[in-house]
């Protein structure tokens, strides 16, 4: 038996709202939705944390500009908080190293993290997932019950096809859809939004395509000031 | 005190099998420590009896350890090796992330035969209930 499985639903009890921020395709903006709703929600004194699943490609430490912390052991893993976010990945431990692993050592690595980490009293919990449907789609399913997919698209239409398989997955598995939020919006076409709402699913709103958005990572501050958090603040109030 | 953490999952899993096959008391949890996570036995120990205080079905149980060798086994060239063969090679702070997170071995470790990050496994990686035994 494994002594872990069980005990992950009691670390995650106080936590009210898990929302994992995913996506078919890679590059498409989930660590920058991620990262920037975990900072927007914590300016507006919600208790965040941020977990970043992306084990292959993690990035949210990039974005936000987070370096030079380290979990606390206390009978368990204690994320450290930074800007008011409790943040857990595992840059701690792999630091820039690649990650050259397969299905099972991605679950087993999820697990852990889980059943270790005590996040306390949080509101929300944003999970910053990798591309695709896979182990780690299917292990957060599995483990965060409760947990509520925020799904990101762009204006492609070859993501949005590959958006329609993470909907159709999740549909099939009755797991809380959020909505769709169109990221990289480019012009005034409603194209996305008609597709998303055949879908039935919430068409929850727009990011317009910040050029300037490469020179606000890494710095908390500029980004703050950018048209990004901007339309993430707008969108806040549609995830109720 | 990361064992703490484990510690508890395996006071709680066990608790939810008593419920589950209407056991009064535990007499007896195996409990298998593999090679690779490092955890400290005594650490180990002393969580689970201070996590057991307040919980009646515990108070005659033994907890037994068995210790479990780490074997990895290559995906590219199949040879087979075990962690305390590389552990004098790994520093502090390798050895300190593969205890936390196990699989972090892939990054701090590489096959002795091919040189290979593509391995598995096979045994030994961390904390499992081997059994429950007690009294209805």
């Amino acid at each position: 038996m494994d002594p872990r499985l069980n005990i992950i639903a009691h670390r995650l009890e106080n936590v009210d709202r898990l929302i994992a921020v995913s996506g078919g395709k890679g590059g498409i903006g989930k660590s920058s939705v991620a990262s920037t709703l975990a900072l927007c929600l914590s300016k507006k004194n919600y208790r965040v944390g941020l977990l970043d699943l992306d084990f292959y490609g993690p990035s949210c430490h990039l974005i936000l500009g987070i370096k030079g912390v380290y979990p606390e052991e206390e009978r368990g893993i204690l994320p450290p908080q930074v800007y008011g976010i409790k943040f857990m990945s595992i840059v701690y431990y792999a630091k820039e190293n690649p990650l050259t692993v397969r299905g099972i050592d991605i679950s087993n690595s999820i697990i852990e993290l889980l059943a270790i980490t005590r996040w306390e009293e949080l509101d929300f919990l944003i999970i910053d997932m990798p591309p695709g449907i896979g182990d780690t789609t299917l292990d957060v399913i599995r483990l965060l019950k409760g947990v509520e997919f925020l799904v990101i698209t762009t204006p492609s239409k070859v993501v949005l096809e590959t958006v329609k398989k993470t909907l159709e997955m999740l549909k099939e598995a009755h797991v809380p859809i959020l909505g769709v939020i169109e990221n990289m919006k480019l012009n005034n076409s409603s194209w996305t939004r008609q597709e998303i709402e055949t879908f039935d699913v919430k068409y929850l709103g727009e990011i317009g395509f910040d050029r300037s958005f490469e020179d606000f990572v890494g710095d908390r501050n500029k980004l703050l000031k950018s048209s990004f958090v901007e339309d993430i603040n707008k969108l806040i109030p549609n995830l109720d | 005190m990361h064992e703490w953490a484990l510690a508890e999952g395996v006071i709680d899993t066990t608790v939810k099998v008593s419920r589950e096959k209407k056991l009064k008391e535990i007499s007896r949890v195996v409990i298998t420590l593999g090679e690779l996570q490092q955890i400290d036995e005594e650490i180990f120990k002393f969580a689970l009896r201070e996590i057991i205080k307040p919980t009646s079905i515990f108070k005659k149980t033994e907890f037994k350890f068995e210790k479990e060798k780490a074997v990895l086994r290559c995906k590219v060239c199949t040879t087979e090796w075990e962690f305390g063969d590389m552990l004098c090679g790994l520093d502090d702070v390798e050895v300190e992330s593969i205890h936390f997170i196990p699989e972090m071995s892939h990054i701090y470790m590489k096959c002795p035969g091919c040189g290979s990050r593509d391995f598995e496994i096979v045994k030994g990686r961390g904390v499992w209930i081997a059994s429950i035994e007690g009294m209805e």
